[in-house]
């Protein structure tokens, strides 16, 4: 059989996934591929591959989403600063941090804390985990693609402007 | 009750595993075992739950063609499945039972919104979330 989207030995889908609950678990860690190549019990080289095509994004990718919903999570939730938060969910530093997050998101983390917590009341009955999966960010490119195209974009529409 | 819901089906990649993970780890009884040929009906209920039945399936013939049941146990594997809820009344307690079981967490017990939960895979990949009751 080939290895389309179905292809992948299911076996080795299980393993996959042991990783991607590890880092689930804990995204605040640090999750070089060496690390998560162990837990799957596959070659480093063959990982990153392999998670990608079995869950669509590289896994340093889907880690970034997980800190950002958590981050996310946290900024609705607690009072925490968001210095702190930075912290909590795995950045070295509040200047990556927030870039980051304003990358993902389109927003900064504060503006996203007010207008979570708006909204937050609604989904009262509704399992924690599920409502935070829900609000999960959909990053299906690149951090560096998304910041390159919002670019464009800006630049195309400052160069409308100026044309005669 | 005369009307509700009765069985809701997993898809799982061995039945007898699953057996084992459900009645000899989670506690669950067998309700009802029987083989037709290379079919299995295989359901288990909870101790306190007698009317509602956890069927354990394996995806594949005559049911499902084999592309199709390579897609189901390739989405089983890959966590994919919707969300299960186990509702306990002592998730820490629950937690290092079944741990000393050698059930596979996902999620450490945590405390949040009032109660207590925590996340745990069955051998197939299928995801639970075990929350404790809110008294």
């Amino acid at each position: 059989m080939s290895e389309g989207a179905t292809g992948q030995d299911p076996e080795l889908l299980r393993r996959l996934l042991r990783a991607k609950d590890r880092m689930d678990a804990a995204s605040h860690e640090h999750w070089p591929v060496r690390r998560l190549a162990r837990v799957s019990r596959v070659s480093e080289a063959h990982f990153a591959r392999s998670f990608r095509q079995a869950f669509g994004v590289p896994p340093h990718r889907y880690l970034l989403t997980r800190r950002i919903e958590r981050a996310s999570a946290l900024l609705r939730d607690t009072d925490l600063p968001v210095t702190e938060i930075a912290f909590q969910t795995g950045w070295g530093s509040l200047g990556t941090f927030g870039r980051i997050f304003r990358d993902v998101t389109g927003d900064s983390p504060g503006a996203i804390r007010a207008r979570s917590r708006a909204a937050a009341q609604e989904l009262g009955p509704v399992p924690t985990c599920h409502v935070s999966a829900a609000q999960r960010p959909d990053l299906t490119i690149a951090v560096s693609e998304k910041r390159r195209r919002v670019a464009r974009r800006y630049k195309s529409t400052r160069g409308t402007k100026e044309m005669p | 009750m005369t009307q509700g819901v009765q069985v809701v089906g997993l898809y799982v990649r061995d039945q007898d595993e699953a057996l084992a993970f459900y009645a000899g780890k989670l506690g669950f009884r067998v309700h009802m075992d029987v083989k037709n040929g290379d079919f299995r009906w295989l359901t288990v209920q909870h101790p306190d739950q007698p009317s509602f039945q956890l069927g354990l399936f394996v995806p594949g013939p005559p049911v499902l063609d084999a592309a199709t049941a390579q897609t189901v146990r390739a989405m089983v594997a890959k966590g994919a499945m919707p969300p299960l809820v186990l509702v306990v009344d002592d998730c820490r307690a629950a937690c290092d039972r079944m741990r000393a079981q050698g059930v596979e967490f996902t999620q450490e017990p945590v405390d949040r919104y009032g109660t207590v939960d925590a996340g745990f895979r069955d051998p197939s990949g299928n995801g639970w979330k075990m929350l404790q009751a809110r008294r």
